[in-house]
């Protein structure tokens, strides 16, 4: 079990991997990616049970996490790589002609650790939902995790999921909205307010926590928190606030690195403030 | 002209709904999602006789599609049932992204495609279906004629891997398919020398009625009936075009991006020849009955007859 320092320096790393690969190709999304980074760090390092050495489609009696946000496939991949599931060395190889590690997360070059494609917004939870149900199906224990962005949730098949979660009782689903209050073209609440999301989730038959997703102690405990929640009809939603740009100061309080890389110069200044913790790819 | 006497009329909708049934009792991995069209779909003996693997998902179709998509993680093969239109069009991302360029287990499984809907009008007639789905990669394309084929399609598509899309329709038309279905190989109905009719869906009767008349009027038709629309069986289609040295297709669909598109590709990079096509041309559906529609929209052996003197005309 690494500790919550270990886990910290391990999300450093993964930030790392996220500005120079996103500066290796002057493109990608590095703002949602380092916001996350904790969340996904958290599941692949402490808390979910997976098999990283031996991927196969099905993941039998694993945990599985499906990212509905396509777009941060940065620290998707970044966290993968450090976890066993490829080469950290491919990193280098992310949003170029003939890369397995494709602008958006795809099973179609055969990459180790994705099960679905995303990208397009809205459909990950669908997908996550019918995973959920196979487990039941197949009398498998493992977790269903997703991660959604908040401006995803516009879409309207997040609730046209939100609902047939509620009414089947699919108990073995921990959702989780990356909830940094930011879209493209500028802040939720300028662009289509989403009111008071933890009232629409409980109306919608959720069982619904909150988190701060970047504070890895507060992560990890209410992750475990919410597994005590499973098993009793309802399907879990963790609201997780974060700060979109989270450990490189002039990418915080701001959308305009949703979709934006840093140039030479930018990227200096970035790894100033993230510490090499792994050895950088 | 080879004879394909029936004693009934059934819809290939019920062909659907008792293949999954019988799919339901031999493959445990079969699993069945509906939109709120249980009764339309026949899935009601899947669902009675295993409730425990039939998901309706209420009037939320790209919903089903994704979680279609999910429950192949795990080793599940889901049939996905509601109206053609609702199939595709509506899901069109969803399937997309989701099942094809994931490359998912899933088969869409879509009931009253086309004109023959009837008295429900044009928002539910798609006409855009086949070309829609055909243009995805990976995808296999499958349009049946009756009862007897529906209900092997049905079961042949649960043994292939991969995504599938398998159209059928409402009314009630003559059994009479005697011959084994393989997915992605043509059937030889009839032989001729004059002309060869490919035909699919419910247009495979027309076609075989359509025979009968040409050949009462001295023309040898040959008759394929082309239920894999994608992957196309281009050689049988060469085959028999390189013979007669001219073609008709003929199917429930809009012209562009339909059967004809597709074997016109074929012959013209091969053989070009004389191509007529039975389809509907540009244009939207309406309300009336079936056997209205399809008169007015030409998609009946008079029309097929027709477009056959042309393309026998065209030869000379």
């Amino acid at each position: 079990m690494p500790t919550i320092v270990e886990l910290e320096n391990t999300a450093s790393q993964v930030r790392r991997d996220i500005v120079r690969m996103v500066n290796g190709v002057m493109s990608g999304h590095p703002g949602g990616s380092l916001g996350c980074a904790d969340y996904l760090v958290a599941l692949y390092f402490e808390v979910m049970n997976h098999n990283a050495s031996d991927f196969n489609m099905d993941g039998t009696n694993e945990d599985l996490f499906f990212l509905s946000n396509g777009h941060i496939s940065p620290v998707f991949y970044s966290v993968l790589a450090r976890s066993g599931y490829f080469n950290v060395a491919e990193l280098a190889t992310f949003r170029k002609l003939n890369t397995r590690l494709q602008g958006h997360p795809t099973t179609h070059e055969g990459l180790e650790g994705i099960r679905i494609a995303s990208g397009s917004l809205g459909q990950g939870l669908s997908v996550a939902i019918g995973a959920a149900e196979t487990k039941k199906l197949n009398n498998d224990k493992g977790i269903i995790f997703t991660l959604h962005g908040d401006g995803e949730i516009q879409e309207g098949q997040i609730w046209e999921a939100a609902m047939y979660a509620a009414h089947n009782k699919i108990d073995n689903l921990i959702s989780v909205i990356d909830y940094n209050h930011k879209q493209i073209d500028g802040d939720i609440s300028d662009v289509l307010n989403l009111g008071d999301i933890n009232a629409k989730w409980q109306a919608f038959g959720w069982d619904v926590m909150e988190m701060n997703g970047n504070n890895m102690t507060e992560v990890i405990t209410k992750l475990n928190e919410a597994k005590t929640h499973l098993g009793k009809g309802k399907p879990v939603m963790i609201i997780m606030k974060t700060e979109m740009g989270q450990g490189v100061d002039y990418m915080m309080g701001t959308h305009k690195w949703h979709g934006n890389a840093p140039n030479d110069e930018q990227l200096a200044d970035a790894l100033s403030q993230l510490e090499e913790t792994l050895g950088d790819y | 002209m080879e004879k394909y006497p029936y004693t009934e009329k059934k819809d290939t909708r019920s062909g659907f709904g008792d293949g999954l049934t019988e799919l339901g009792r031999e493959n445990e991995n079969v699993v069945a999602l509906c939109a709120d069209l249980t009764g339309s779909l026949k899935m009601n003996d899947f669902e009675n006789e295993n409730p425990d693997r039939f998901f309706q998902v209420g009037i939320a179709e790209a919903n089903m599609i994704g979680i279609a998509a999910g429950m192949t993680i795990g080793g599940k093969i889901p049939f996905t049932g509601t109206f053609a239109n609702f199939s595709t069009s509506r899901v069109y991302d969803q399937i997309r992204q989701s099942v094809a360029y994931s490359g998912k287990n899933v088969k869409i499984c879509a009931s009253h495609a086309g004109l023959t809907l009837g008295e429900d009008g044009a928002t539910h007639q798609v006409l855009e279906d086949i070309g829609m789905m055909k243009m995805l990669p990976g995808m296999t394309v499958i349009n049946p004629c009756d009862y007897n084929q529906t209900k092997a399609a049905t079961k042949a598509i649960a043994d292939h891997n991969g995504p599938v899309y398998l159209r059928f329709g409402r009314p009630k038309v003559p059994v009479f398919m005697n011959k084994e279905f393989v997915i992605g190989e043509a059937i030889m109905l009839n032989e001729g020398t004059d002309v060869t009719i490919f035909a699919t869906g419910h247009l495979v009767w027309e076609a075989i009625q359509a025979g009968e008349q040409l050949e009462a009027k001295g023309i040898s038709a040959e008759i394929i009936n082309i239920h894999t629309i994608k992957p196309l069986d281009a050689k049988a289609v060469l085959e028999s075009a390189n013979k007669t040295k001219c073609v008709v297709t003929a199917e429930e669909h809009m012209r562009n991006g339909g059967l004809g598109d597709s074997i016109a590709q074929v012959i013209s990079a091969n053989n070009p020849m004389p191509i007529e096509y039975v389809a509907v041309n540009d244009s939207f559906g309406e309300s009336g009955t079936p056997d209205q529609l399809m008169e007015k929209y030409g998609l009946n052996a008079e029309a097929i007859v027709a477009a056959a003197e042309k393309a026998v005309a065209r030869k000379a």
